[in-house]
C-alpha cells in the first residue's frame, strides 16, 4: 500500500482518527507521519521538546547573540533549559517561536479562550495593598505597632 | 514550623472518597491551567523580590475570589523538608514547587492556596498554575470549577497573553489555553490481556499522553496511568477536553472488557493472583513502596470484580495516599530510615486491612 500523503513510499503507519463522528483512516509512510507529528513507536512517550532542542543544538545562528529586552534571555539559553524567561521573549524571537510552535502543537495559532487583562488602576491599587498587607504583617510579627497601625490606615483607605 | 494538614477541610484529599463516576477504574480526574502575572519574569528568571511581589500581588487577588474564600495558603518557602513532602504525596503541590526535585532548590515565594477541590501554586515553573481536582472520572465538572476560578482570578490579576499565541508559558508545550486536563486510571485489566501496548500507541495517535501517578517523568507503577492531553495549541479547551472525554471513556470500556475476558477464560487463576496480593498486604511485615503499589493494584481489581466484598474502594484509596513515606513518618512522628519506612508501611497496610476484614472473602 502507498503512503496517502506522498504516493511514493510504502504506508506503515495506519492512522485511525475521528472528526465530527466520522471515521478517517490514513496510511502514511514512516517519514510523512513523522512530519505530521504521528509518534510510530510506543515504549516511552518522548518529551515533544526533545527532538527539536537537539536539532537546534547542533547549529548555532546569527540570531544567538540576540538577547531578550526584558530579561535579557537569549536563544542559547533557550535551547540549554527549553524554557523562555518572560513573556516578551514571545515578541523578541516571534519567527523562530512561530516555527518551534509549529513543530511541539502542530499549530502556531490559540483557538482557545481569549482573554483580556483587567484595567491597570484596578492592578496597581491591588499590587500596593497586597504590599502594605505583607509589611503589617511582618510590622505585628516584630512588634513594631505604631508602624503597624501606620499601615493599617493606609490599607483602609485603599479599601 | 510543621504543617497543619486539619486546617485543610477534607486534608486537602477529598477525591479520596471514590464517589466520582467510575471510581472503580478511574481515580482521579485533574484539570490544571498555566498562567503567568505580567510585568515580571517568569519565576526560575525571577530574582527573589520579583518572586515575592508576585506571590503578594496574587495573594491580594486571592482574598476577593469567590471559590478562595476559605483557601488556606502555604509557604513552601518556610515549612521543613517534611511538611512539604508530605504536601505532595497528597498530590496538592508539583515536586519542584515543593523544593524536592534536586535539579531546582526550593525558591523564595514558593506557595500554595488550597480550597476544596482547587488549588493555586505560585512560583511554580510559571507564576501560577491553578488546578481542579475532583473523584472519579469527571472532567466536565472540574472544567466548570477551574474555568471560574481562572476567570475570577483573571480579572484581578493581569495574565500574560498574546493574541497569536495564547495565555504564555515559560515552557513552549504549555503555551496557548495552557491546559492539561490528566485523567488517573487503574488498568490492571489490560495490563494483564497484554492489550496495554496497544491501547497506549492508539492514545499518542489520538495527541494523548501518560504518564506515572507523579505527573512528568514518573515511572508506571501499580497499573496506574495519568493519561493526558499532548499538545495546548490550536484546539480549544473544548476540544480538548472532549478528546479526552471521548479517548478515555473509550480506555474505561475497554478496561472493563478486559476485566470480564480475564474473568471469563482465566477465572482461578486470577482469583488466586489476587487473593495472594491480598494475603501478602495483609500479613507482610515489611513492604516496599513498589511492592505496596503492585499489591494494592491486585486487591484493587480484586474489589472491581466483586471477589473481594467487604473492602471499600475509599480504603483503597486511602491507602495509597497514606502509606507514602512521608505520610508514615509523619504518623509515626519521626524521620525514618528506609527498611523503618518499609517495616511501619506494612504495619500501616496491616491495621486498615484488619480493620475492614470482618466479612472478607
Amino acid at each position: 500500500m502507498l503512503c496517502d500523503s506522498c504516493r511514493e513510499r510504502d504506508a506503515v503507519v495506519h492512522l485511525t482518527t475521528i472528526e465530527d463522528n466520522a471515521v478517517h483512516q490514513l496510511h502514511l509512510c514512516e517519514r510523512c507521519a513523522a512530519d505530521r507529528g504521528v509518534e510510530t513507536t510506543v515504549a516511552t512517550p518522548k518529551h515533544p521538546l526533545g527532538e527539536f532542542l537537539t536539532a537546534h543544538q547542533q547549529t548555532t545562528s546569527v540570531s544567538d547573540g540576540v538577547r531578550c529586552t526584558f530579561c535579557n534571555t537569549t536563544m542559547a539559553d533557550f535551547r540549554a533549559t527549553g524554557l523562555w524567561g518572560c513573556a516578551r521573549c514571545y515578541t523578541n524571537f516571534e519567527a523562530g517561536i512561530r516555527e518551534l510552535l509549529r513543530r511541539v502543537h502542530g499549530n502556531h495559532r490559540h483557538v482557545g479562550r481569549s482573554y483580556r487583562p483587567p484595567m491597570s488602576e484596578t492592578l496597581e491599587r491591588a499590587a500596593v495593598l497586597g504590599e502594605l498587607k505583607d509589611r503589617l504583617r511582618r510590622a505585628v510579627e516584630s512588634e513594631q505597632f505604631e508602624l503597624a497601625a501606620d499601615l493599617r490606615d493606609r490599607i483602609r483607605v485603599l479599601e | 514550623m510543621t504543617v497543619d494538614l486539619s486546617l485543610l477541610p477534607d486534608g486537602g484529599v477529598g477525591w479520596l472518597d471514590a464517589s466520582g463516576p467510575h471510581s472503580d477504574i478511574v481515580l482521579s480526574t485533574r484539570i490544571r491551567l498555566a498562567r503567568n502575572v505580567e510585568g515580571y519574569a517568569f519565576t526560575r528568571r525571577a530574582r527573589d523580590g520579583e518572586r515575592l511581589r508576585v506571590l503578594s500581588q496574587v495573594r491580594e487577588a486571592v482574598s476577593s475570589v469567590s471559590s478562595l474564600q476559605q483557601a488556606v495558603m502555604y509557604r513552601l518557602d518556610e515549612l521543613p523538608p517534611t511538611a512539604r513532602a508530605l504536601l505532595h504525596e497528597r498530590h496538592l503541590v508539583s515536586k519542584e514547587l515543593a523544593g524536592l526535585d534536586s535539579q531546582h532548590p526550593l525558591r523564595s515565594g514558593a506557595a500554595v492556596f488550597l480550597a476544596d477541590g482547587l488549588g493555586v501554586m505560585v512560583n511554580e515553573e510559571d507564576h501560577l498554575r491553578l488546578q481542579a481536582l475532583r473523584s472519579g472520572f469527571s472532567l466536565q465538572e472540574a472544567f466548570a470549577a477551574i474555568d471560574k476560578l481562572d476567570r475570577d482570578l483573571g480579572s484581578r490579576v493581569p495574565y500574560s497573553f498574546h493574541n497569536e499565541f495564547g495565555f504564555l508559558t515559560a515552557c513552549p508545550t504549555n503555551v496557548g489555553t495552557g491546559m492539561r486536563g490528566s485523567v488517573l486510571i487503574h488498568l490492571p485489566g489490560l495490563v494483564l490481556t497484554k492489550e496495554i501496548g496497544k491501547v497506549l500507541a492508539s492514545l499518542q495517535q489520538m495527541g494523548l499522553t501518560y504518564r506515572g501517578l507523579y505527573g512528568e517523568g514518573s515511572e508506571v507503577v501499580g497499573n496506574f496511568f495519568q493519561i493526558s492531553n499532548q499538545t495546548t495549541l490550536g484546539r480549544s479547551e473544548e476540544e480538548l477536553l472532549d478528546q479526552l472525554l471521548r479517548v478515555v471513556g473509550h480506555v474505561v470500556e475497554r478496561e472493563a472488557e478486559a476485566r470480564r475476558v480475564l474473568l471469563r477464560d482465566a477465572g482461578y487463576i486470577i482469583e488466586d493472583k489476587l487473593w495472594r496480593a491480598y494475603g501478602t498486604l495483609r500479613y507482610a511485615r515489611s513492604l516496599t513502596f513498589d511492592e505496596a503499589m503492585n499489591y494494592l493494584s491486585g486487591v484493587r481489581l480484586a474489589v472491581g470484580l466483586k471477589l473481594i466484598s467487604s473492602l471499600s474502594v475509599y480504603t483503597l484509596n486511602k491507602l495509597l495516599i497514606f502509606s507514602q513515606a512521608a505520610h508514615l513518618a509523619y504518623a509515626e512522628g519521626r524521620g525514618l530510615t528506609e527498611s523503618e519506612t518499609n517495616l511501619s508501611r506494612a504495619r500501616y497496610v496491616r491495621k486498615a486491612l484488619e480493620e475492614e476484614a470482618g466479612s472478607v472473602g
